[in-house]
């Protein structure tokens, strides 16, 4: 090969990358949490705190842990396309409520309206980070025997419900 | 009732004259303090753009710090912090990447350019003594064309 | 009405800019010297209307203008005028504007200094700057025009990021640009030669001088906004590895490179082709700083706000620009000449084994740069790149570098006796040695790192000395005055650029090795010592700038129970995005910095405080400093106006044949 052409060459490579890079979303970190078991805890309840929640509770069924808070804008954001899936009865959605004010988050809840069966509290973050949590919401998609299969970073929106979230639930109901 | 107000005074005068004190540390132990910090300045903040966990105010990164430090207490090797940490997180939370299969050209890389480098400027140092033809330049005229460019500015 | 006169002028100045890019390029294929007479005029039109553009931009600012989307977005009425006008380079659009505006600030100069280049030489220069220029016109009137209006305007502006509310952030993106863009003159000048097919030795005088002053603002750029990260962003690191730096790094790697082989091409005909292809590697590698800030590829602390189809657009220019010049390389390079012989061992193979360890080094940096790209886009996970890893890796590749700048200044042109260097280098390696390894003990902290880093530093000075001792015997006068004076200034350049190198080494391996840092939680009156430095926290209090809020603490600070300066770091509230900055108060110092950040409010008027001692840490950017100042010591040499002058002479035909490649 020409010698002379090595420069371009390895030019069209580099730029062959730059040109797929524009289309990655470089703040988005996969979770090495994929595939495996979803960390057990158990945390008392928002609306009632003598109750604990826990994943062991959740053992046999497909559901989603959505990771929300107050304070957060995405959750906001997020919040109607929530409530059209607990509306739709495809799969239970529970929450937990990531470092925030018991009382913001009721007022939240009952302003906008509670999509979760139940709500966890996490208090310090903990739980969070037990999940790889990086930035509210986070939603996990968790199968019947407790193993995590999906995560999404940042708000839900209809179309990743309808594309990604409802057709893996189906199939995970299925097995 | 005594001993309390005993207990009182000790206090304000081991707090001392707010203008004399020594300040105290932030933190009660220095030494896993300095753990942390050598720790946090390899991890990256998730949330932040470009960050190291020592220097972010982030309050993920806050609680990181917390963990770490409660790892820290619990006598935990720095390998088993990092690896609670990875195994959240992933690598993407060391800027040291670990040395993996898809990480060989990264760490292998540069070394490689340096061989790869030299043996091209050998070989075509080789080629090119074969190809060029040199008339030889004597050390008479070497010295006057010194002499030339030292003095290159006082010529008109 | 201002703001549509300048986008008007970009309008025209692109219109100019195609002219200018087309006629004296094909002008000087065929011959015709009243299209190459295009260049000159449309060169100096083009500046003259993105001058205007940039001017009703700064009057924008000025008149607080807020009906321009760009103005009222990255300032405020509150803004002091100073930071208005720094707010042009403030975001995206402006600084591309101020990347035009220096680009045919460039392009100008080139009119003006190039009355003794052959016609078709000129032309094809400034016509090729041309079409770099309409590139970065098209992408300002496409999708990042600075004068968008914004209707109905704003009552009132967003405000420039604080962060960038600071002096250096006035000076360090324009001195930055000028380097960027000062390099795509060598490039010009290498894809002109490449066209012409005139690569000789001529060429290399040519550029030499513009590669020196673009590399002199590049230095002072990067080590500019090294400082600023220093003192501004609160945690007294001064380099990070970030995406951003790397990026003005690279070309300043490759550009470094450059101008040694530039040195050999114009002073023995040698390496042409290894010129030209650093020539366009500086100035790529600038437009790919470009890309990877603006585009959002890379997460990064300074990245510009992000957009996809800018991102597109960048990448294009990109593919037609470098791709184009370096199929232009693989091209016309074949048929260049080789130049004078030398043997392995001499001053020209030292040079190009430089310049390999450079480019290596250049090479990681892009590795590391874009390996976690790499990986994402072949879905192999994301990883981060940083410090330890280009720390790590960097280390090795200057060390070797290093040790021949010391040998390469004494080595003679063509073919060096290695037993003659060795003998003459005795002294200096033995000096070297014995200090590098004695001085860390006697400053009582041993380690490998810091007795390699003086070590490396004692190496250039030593071996400067030496160098400097023999030259003075070669040259004649009669006082050691009159001999120093008339030692050539590029020898001086040369000498001092490498004890700016050393300086900076002797900077970052001092505070590498002995810094010292401490937390502590200050009440008032209460006192931390740090290295015979007692600081003692004298309270806080609320003060008002213009445009923020502030708790000012005050610090004095005794060595030796004698008061040594009071010192007033700041917690900063911008009250138009009400963010919080940290502002570091500095005591800086020849042989140390006093470094006081203020952290937290605590209970009862106490505040954590950060306080650093840094022994050595101003010799980092000294040393970059004293490195330009031995490039502008280079260029004022007058051998190189001699040479303007008489540039016919400047090849002899006796010189190009011995030179005569045989093929």
């Amino acid at each position: 090969m020409n010698r002379f052409l090595l420069p371009l060459s390895i030019f069209i490579v580099v730029l062959v990358f730059l040109g797929i890079g524009l289309k990655l979303n470089p703040r988005e970190i996969p979770s090495p949490l994929v595939g495996k078991a979803a960390p057990d805890f158990s945390q008392p309840q928002l609306l009632e705190p003598t109750k604990v929640f826990s994943p062991a509770d959740m053992k046999g069924k497909v559901w989603l842990l959505n990771f929300w808070a107050s304070w957060c804008s995405g959750c906001k954001t997020e919040h109607p396309v929530l409530m059209d899936l607990a509306k739709s009865g495809e799969v239970p959605i529970y929450g937990m409520d990531y470092k925030d004010q018991r009382d913001e988050a009721m007022t939240w809840l009952s302003r906008w309206g509670n999509p979760y069966p139940v709500v966890g509290v996490d208090d310090a973050g903990r739980v969070g980070i037990n999940y790889g949590v990086y930035g509210v919401p986070e939603t996990y998609v968790i199968d019947k025997q407790g193993v995590i299969q999906y995560k999404q970073i940042g708000p839900l929106d209809p179309e990743t419900v309808e594309k990604k979230i409802i057709p893996l639930v189906k199939q995970l109901e299925a097995q | 009732m005594n001993i309390k107000w005993i207990a009182l005074i000790g206090l304000l005068f081991l707090s001392g004259p707010v203008w004399a004190g020594e300040a105290r540390p932030l933190t009660d132990d220095p030494a896993s303090e300095a753990r942390l910090k050598h720790l946090a300045v390899e991890l990256r903040c998730l949330v932040c753009q470009n960050q190291t966990l020592a220097d972010s105010n982030a309050p993920l990164a806050e609680d990181l710090r917390r963990e770490v430090r409660e790892m820290i207490a619990k006598n935990m090797s720095d390998q088993e912090i990092i690896e609670f940490l990875t195994a959240r997180y992933g690598d993407f939370v060391l800027y040291r990447p670990p040395l993996k299969a898809s990480t060989t050209l990264l760490w292998v890389g540069p070394f490689l350019l340096v061989i790869v480098g030299a043996t091209a400027l050998i070989i075509t140092l080789r080629r090119r003594a074969g190809k060029v033809v040199d008339v030889p330049v004597t050390e008479d005229e070497h010295r006057r064309v010194e002499q030339l460019l030292a003095e290159g500015g006082k010529r008109p | 009405m201002i703001p549509e006169i300048g986008h008007f002028a970009l309008i025209l100045a692109l219109c100019v800019a195609v002219v200018q890019g087309i006629l004296p390029i094909y002008g000087a294929a065929v011959g015709n010297s009243a299209l190459m007479a295009v260049a000159k005029p449309a060169a100096r039109g083009q500046f003259f209307l993105v001058l205007t553009a940039f001017g009703c931009l700064a009057y924008a600012f000025a008149e607080k203008d807020f009906s321009v989307l760009y103005v009222a977005a990255t300032s405020n009425s509150q803004l002091p005028l100073h930071y208005r006008l720094a707010a042009i380079w403030g975001a995206h659009e402006g600084s591309l504007l101020l990347w035009t505006f220096i680009l045919t600030i460039w392009m100008f100069a080139v009119t003006l200094f190039s009355a003794h280049l052959p016609e078709s030489t000129r032309s094809r220069i400034l016509g090729v700057m041309g079409l770099v220029s309409i590139g970065f016109l098209l992408f300002m009137l496409t999708v990042s025009n600075p004068f968008e209006r914004l209707i109905p305007a704003a009552a009132e502006g967003r405000d420039l990021n604080p962060l960038l509310q600071d002096p250096g952030m006035v000076i360090h993106p324009p001195m930055l640009y000028m380097g960027y863009v000062g390099f795509s003159v060598a490039f010009a000048f290498a894809i002109a030669a490449l066209l012409g097919g005139n690569l000789d030795a001529a060429w290399a005088r040519w550029s030499r001088p513009w590669t020196t002053v673009a590399w002199c603002f590049l230095t002072v750029g990067i080590a500019m906004g090294s400082g600023w990260a220093y003192y501004e962003l609160g945690w007294g690191g001064w380099w990070f590895w970030d995406p951003v730096e790397n990026a003005s790094f690279m070309p300043w790697l490759a550009g470094t490179a450059l101008v040694h082989s530039l040195a050999v091409t114009d002073k023995r005909g040698g390496f042409k082709v290894w010129t030209v292809l650093l020539a366009i590697m500086a100035f790529s590698l600038s437009l790919l700083g470009t890309f990877l800030v603006r585009s959002g590829v890379l997460t990064s602390v300074h990245a510009f706000a992000t957009d996809p189809k800018r991102g597109m657009f960048i990448l294009v220019f990109l593919a037609v620009v470098i791709g184009g010049s370096l199929a232009l390389y693989a091209w016309r390079a074949p048929r260049v000449g080789l130049g004078g012989s030398f043997a392995s061992v001499s001053r020209e193979g030292m040079l190009l084994a430089n310049n390999v360890l450079l480019v290596a080094a250049m090479g990681s940096v892009l590795l590391g740069t874009l390996y976690p790209l790499f990986l994402d886009a072949l879905d192999l996970g994301k990883i981060s790149v940083g410090p330890p890893y280009f720390d790590s890796v960097f280390v090795p590749l200057m060390a070797p570098a290093i040790f021949l700048m010391g040998i390469g200044p004494l080595a003679q042109w063509k073919k060096t006796s290695v037993p003659d260097l060795t003998k003459r280098l005795r002294w200096a390696f033995g000096v070297s040695v014995v200090t590098a390894i004695t001085l860390p003990i006697a400053m009582g902290n041993w380690t490998p790192l810091l007795s390699l880093g003086l070590l490396l530093a004692i190496w250039i000075i030593t071996t400067a000395v030496v160098s400097l001792r023999e030259r003075l015997t070669h040259v004649t006068g009669d006082s050691l005055m009159g001999r120093l004076a008339s030692v050539p200034r590029s020898y001086w350049g040369m000498i001092v650029a490498h004890c700016g190198i050393a300086v900076f080494i002797v900077g970052v391996t001092m505070v590498k090795g002995f810094e010292t840092e401490k937390d502590v939680r200050m009440n008032v009156g209460e006192t931390a010592t740090i290295n015979d430095y007692t600081f003692r926290f004298d309270g806080a209090q609320d003060v008002v700038g213009p445009n923020y809020t502030a708790a000012r603490g005050s610090f004095s600070v005794s060595r030796d129970g004698r008061e040594a300066t009071v010192l007033y770091p700041e917690k900063r509230r911008y009250t138009a995005q009400n963010q919080i900055m940290t502002e570091a108060a500095i005591d800086p110092g020849l042989l140390r910095d006093l470094y006081v950040s203020l952290g937290e409010p605590l209970d009862d008027g106490a505040w954590s405080v950060r306080l650093y001692h840094k022994p050595f840490i101003d010799w980092i950017w000294g040393g970059c400093f004293i490195m330009a100042l031995g490039g502008v010591l280079a260029i004022s040499d007058r051998r190189y106006r001699i040479a303007w002058r008489r540039q016919e002479q400047d090849v002899p035909a006796s010189n190009r044949a011995a030179r005569r490649k045989v093929a």
